[in-house]
């Protein structure tokens, strides 16, 4: 196969919160359903400020760890799980999904924003994974930005994209810069 | 020549000038590197690129963390026809009346850095109106809303990894990066491949635009090969009689990584 060259990213924009959201999109489950927890955080620029216009996306493994390939995303029933998600920062830059606990170490995370030129992904492992071999690969003063924490509704997993306690970002061998 | 250095949060104290002198120092800076060593041109806008002056905050400034795909990551979220109307694809058909502007059809192939089509997949844009203006409430640009224009839509791909939209050609309109900021027409688009490594945001712009060489946001692309690779072409084929033009773009997304373990494909 010829490989071909990527078509560049570019930034969300200010101007998606008409276009990307849509009704239910941040419950993978509906919430209060039994087991539901919480993934929810705070995303921050290099000021310590909140980013009010970002956007994150969640993927992530049912709950038996198996990785889900069911549509219904955009149309949720109530009843289907999809593993996906998608959650816009509010005012004060918080986000939530509700969803359930994944069986595998990490929930996978894209995060979107003006100001933000292209796509970021990250992974919120969950607390009970920090000696996951992918983790103990990262430098030690970082690794605890990709570990979420626990709270009494489910997981804490704030962002921080420039500065003191930057998340670790992502690239895959497949990403050129 | 030496950009000068963004001016703290007071962005749209700057001039166009000085924008475009440092929009032009940083390609310079590039042009003199890959004549010299370069293999590969860069493919991806720079996430560090002061012109942008949002980008100033909100860039990372330690080095990606290299990690090799797993579990959900080598696969993506399903999206199907439960999940899309097809008429979601033409955002002329969205209200009453026909929307102001220019009828246009942009199409064109989704595929991965092999070459394969995406298939089943979801794509969304969403774009201003004729006159520049978004629906979005933020949008302060004091050019009129179309009450027959939403301006977003979404579609899935076909077998051959096509989409097809039906819309308006949408304005350029102004920001305040600095003093006297445009941004060229464009349609925001968002990709997802057959691997969550593949998601992709990002944006088409149209052929021959004058304000290309002026705008931060497209030249943060600094490679202009890259960069071409966000422009449609127009195309005579795609083009309806008595109706409306048509503009091709192809979207490219990276390497997937789970063909290259599945030995014989």
């Amino acid at each position: 196969m010829t490989a071909l060259l990527p078509t560049p990213g570019q930034t969300v924009g200010p101007f998606f919160g008409y276009a990307l959201p849509f009704p239910d999109d941040e419950h993978l489950v509906p919430p209060g359903t039994p087991g539901a927890v919480r993934l929810h955080g705070t995303v921050y620029d290099g000021h310590g400020d909140p980013v009010p216009d970002a956007i994150i996306e969640l993927w992530q493994a049912d709950a038996d760890g198996g990785v889900v390939q069911r549509p219904g995303s955009l149309r949720r029933d109530g009843h289907t799980f999809t593993g996906w998600g998608r959650a816009s920062t509010d005012r004060a830059g918080h986000y939530s999904f509700t969803t359930v606990t994944p069986g595998a170490p990490f929930f996978a995370l894209t995060v979107l924003a003006r100001g933000l030129l292209n796509r970021l992904f990250t992974r919120a492992y969950l607390p009970e994974a920090a000696d996951d071999p992918f983790l103990v690969g990262v430098d030690v003063d970082r690794r605890s930005t990709l570990l979420a924490t626990r709270d009494q509704t489910g997981y804490v997993f704030d962002v921080r994209l420039q500065g003191e306690g930057e998340t670790v970002f992502l690239a895959y061998p497949r990403h050129q810069p | 020549m030496t950009a000068a250095a963004p001016s703290g949060s007071d962005a749209a104290a700057s001039s166009q000038a000085e924008v475009s002198a440092e929009i032009e120092a940083i390609a310079s800076a590039y042009d003199a590197v890959s004549d010299a060593k370069r293999v590969t041109g860069e493919t991806q806008p720079r996430l560090d690129y002061p012109p942008y002056r949002s980008s100033l905050l909100r860039h990372p400034t330690k080095a990606l963390q290299q990690a090799d795909p797993e579990g959900v990551e080598l696969w993506s979220p399903v999206f199907g026809p439960r999940d899309v109307d097809a008429l979601e694809a033409d955002l002329t058909i969205q209200h009453r009346g026909e929307p102001q502007g220019e009828r246009i059809v942009v199409a064109g192939r989704v595929l991965d850095g092999d070459g394969r089509p995406v298939r089943g997949q979801l794509v969304e844009v969403w774009q201003a109106n004729a006159a520049g203006r978004y629906i979005h409430q933020r949008d302060q640009h004091p050019a009129p809303l179309d009450p027959n224009f939403t301006g977003m839509g979404r579609c899935l791909t076909d077998h051959d990894g096509a989409y097809r939209f039906t819309t308006i050609k949408p304005g350029p309109y102004p920001w305040r990066n600095h003093r006297n900021a445009w941004r060229p027409a464009h349609i925001h688009f968002s990709l997802f491949g057959t691997e969550f490594t593949q998601r992709m945001v990002t944006q088409m712009y149209f052929p021959g635009d004058p304000l290309f060489a002026l705008d931060p946001i497209f030249q943060s692309v600094v490679d202009p090969a890259a960069r071409e690779r966000l422009v449609a072409t127009y195309d005579h084929d795609l083009t309806e009689p008595e109706l409306s033009l048509g503009y091709r773009w192809d979207v490219v997304l990276t390497g997937p990584h789970r063909t290259l373990m599945e030995a014989g494909e």
